[in-house]
């Protein structure tokens, strides 16, 4: 079972982050299950989700305190929540930011786990480049899926295309795209160096 | 078809498919997305006929209903927490009327202290209202006990509950098969009421009824639950032919041929209990697991013949008799009297209190080894539960409680501190 958690605060689309990262893994025929920490939900206040994936049923209710991933739709949430509390010594970690984890002090980080699965990606830029508005949460899945590989590009339209239709499906589709091809590119660098 | 759907969106589709008249709709967490989806589909025409009533409230949703069912239509609704406390009068007037309403009880805990979370506090609070009651442990089983309680409700006469964890269930993405409209058409036949209120042929329901009579129609109602022991699992065979699944019944064991210990519990929990069970099963702990579908008619005998075969068991609630113990622990209890099983209670996940597999493992373990007490509360703060008791042995007036608790706790944004 691949467990992914998603920070974020009300407003930014944290609980439809996780339930399209369900619909992209169930487009691919695994099962997934996807749900929110049920708080009285207030735009700005920290929000958390939760997505699981697995190649059978899940039955497991509870909320996920070791997470194989952790996805940041905001990164003043880490001077104000344990964001990184549980996360796997091999987990991912995709961040929302145009800085990167050094400059945010997160490089001890780095070197305590993989250092390959740490990404950033300006995801709230992209939102309002394509969707002209500074929602983070596609983009990022879009980039978890390039990170991770645990689901395709294509799988990630088919849950926009489900969400969303005509011009902010289209906006998604191009935020999407967009941000899968930089995590791609920023992994490659990295293959490289 | 299988679709990636929130449950409370998957219940919707599923109602739809019952052909309801009648749908009454009063807003309230974590229900609402189910009357939101009905009313969409009421509103574009893709469910029809039927008409979606926007009430004042709860006591209207079901007096509605009541309404609605007597004039010979397939009545719904659903809600939670106060909402079901609000409308309680009518609830028993449902039951005691006989009117064959379904409705969803999305669970909720009951205030004060006022918490949106889950808990069974609400529907159990009816236990004893005449209303059948079915608890869902995955949103599959929660769409397919719904179109088996418009079966079970019609047959019978008798009001249904089917429960499914709010949030817990209601909120998540899940896998779900809906079934088509052929399906359910094949299932569930048009509604064939027992009595109707007809201008061609005037009659009241709900006549006042004195000693000469009251017992014997209150009886009745029994005895129609009595009767569902033994429609039920027709209804869950039945269903299985049409729709290919299990889904349903009174009961339902997993790994319990051999099991010494039975952990006993309703609702979306057994799926993690599952889990636990597996874990253990792996180190070769004798446990197993009886999940209890059909909380209302309680099945005595389907209870005790899955247990007596056991050294012990130990039931997990998510409900609380105040002063006494547990609710369902009472009914198993009764189950297997005069049989020497040992037997506890565990109260877990009272509004909302997350239940983790490592809370289970601990729990587990220790009922094997018979070293709980009678009533056990799972992962409660014990030095804050102490530090109020002393407060108030302290100071008089030692203030509210919820509050001293959350300023006690640490929550942000709380005021009030007494003593």
């Amino acid at each position: 079972m691949f467990q992914i958690r998603v920070h974020g605060r009300g407003g930014q689309g944290v609980v439809t982050a996780t339930e399209m990262l369900s619909v992209a893994a169930f487009e691919e025929g695994r099962h997934a299950q996807a749900f929110p920490s049920f708080g009285s939900e207030r735009t700005g206040a920290p929000v958390v989700a939760f997505c699981r994936i697995d190649d059978k049923e899940i039955r497991l209710r509870e909320p996920i305190m070791e997470p194989d991933a952790l996805i940041i739709q905001d990164p003043t949430l880490l001077h104000q929540v344990n964001v990184f509390a549980g996360l796997k010594q091999d987990g991912y970690v995709l961040l929302n930011t145009s800085h990167s984890f050094e400059t945010l002090g997160l490089g001890d980080m780095l070197s305590t786990h993989k250092s390959e699965r740490f990404c950033t990606l300006p995801a709230t830029e992209l939102g309002l480049k394509h969707i002209g508005r500074p929602i983070p949460n596609v983009p990022l899945i879009a980039g978890f899926a390039a990170l991770s590989d645990m689901f395709k590009l294509s799988s990630v339209i088919m849950a926009i295309n489900e969400k969303f239709s005509g011009k902010v499906a289209e906006g998604n589709i191009a935020a999407a795209t967009e941000a899968y091809e930089l995590v791609k590119e920023q992994m490659e660098g990295r293959t490289h160096a | 078809m299988l679709k990636q759907i929130e449950g409370s969106k998957a219940v919707a589709e599923a109602i739809a498919l019952c052909r309801p008249e009648v749908i009454c709709a009063y807003p309230i967490s974590p229900q609402t997305h189910i009357v939101e989806g009905l009313g969409e589909m009421v509103k574009s025409g893709t469910l029809t006929p039927c008409e979606f009533i926007n009430v004042e409230s709860e006591f209207a949703a079901m007096s509605v209903a009541i309404g609605a069912s007597a004039a010979g239509a397939r009545a719904y609704t659903a809600t939670a927490s106060q909402g079901l406390l609000f409308m309680v009068e009518a609830v028993y007037n449902a039951a005691g009327l006989g009117l064959p309403i379904v409705m969803t009880v999305a669970n909720r805990a009951i205030g004060a202290p006022i918490n949106i979370w889950n808990d069974h506090s609400d529907s159990l609070s009816q236990r004893d209202s005449g209303w059948m009651q079915l608890f869902a442990e995955t949103n599959q089983e929660a769409v397919d006990l719904h179109i088996q309680a418009f079966r079970l409700a019609e047959e019978l006469s008798m009001p249904i509950m089917v429960c499914m964890d709010g949030f817990i269930l209601t909120h998540a993405f899940e896998r779900v098969d809906i079934p088509s409209q052929e399906q359910v058409d094949a299932y569930l036949p048009p509604f064939e009421p027992r009595q109707v209120l007809d201008p061609a042929e005037p009659m009241s329901i709900g006549a006042m009824v004195g000693p000469e009579a009251f017992m014997e129609v209150k009886y009745l109602a029994h005895a129609k639950q009595m009767q569902a022991i033994e429609l039920i699992p027709k209804l869950a065979d039945e269903f299985k032919q049409i729709f290919g699944r299990d889904s349903g019944g009174l009961i339902r064991t997993y790994q319990i041929e051999d099991a010494e210990t039975v952990v006993i519990a309703m609702g979306s929990i057994l799926g993690t209990i599952k889990d636990v069970v597996d874990e253990m099963r792996a180190e070769g702990h004798k446990i197993g697991v009886l999940g209890i579908i059909s909380f209302r008619p309680f099945p005595l005998e389907q209870v005790r013949a899955a247990l007596i075969k056991s050294k012990r068991f130990i039931v997990l609630e998510k409900s609380l008799a105040v002063g006494m113990g547990g609710i369902v622990a009472t009914n198993v209890r009764m189950a297997v009297t005069g049989s020497g099983l040992r037997g506890f209670t565990a109260i877990a996940g009272l509004g909302g209190r997350a239940i983790p597999k490592s809370s289970l493992h601990k729990l587990f373990r220790q009922a094997e080894q018979e070293e709980l007490e009678p009533v056990t509360f799972v992962d409660l703060d014990w030095a804050a539960v102490n530090k109020q008791l002393e407060r108030e042995k302290q100071t008089r007036r030692s203030g509210p409680i919820a509050e001293n608790m959350l300023h006690d706790k640490g929550i942000v944004g709380v005021s009030a501190k007494f003593g």
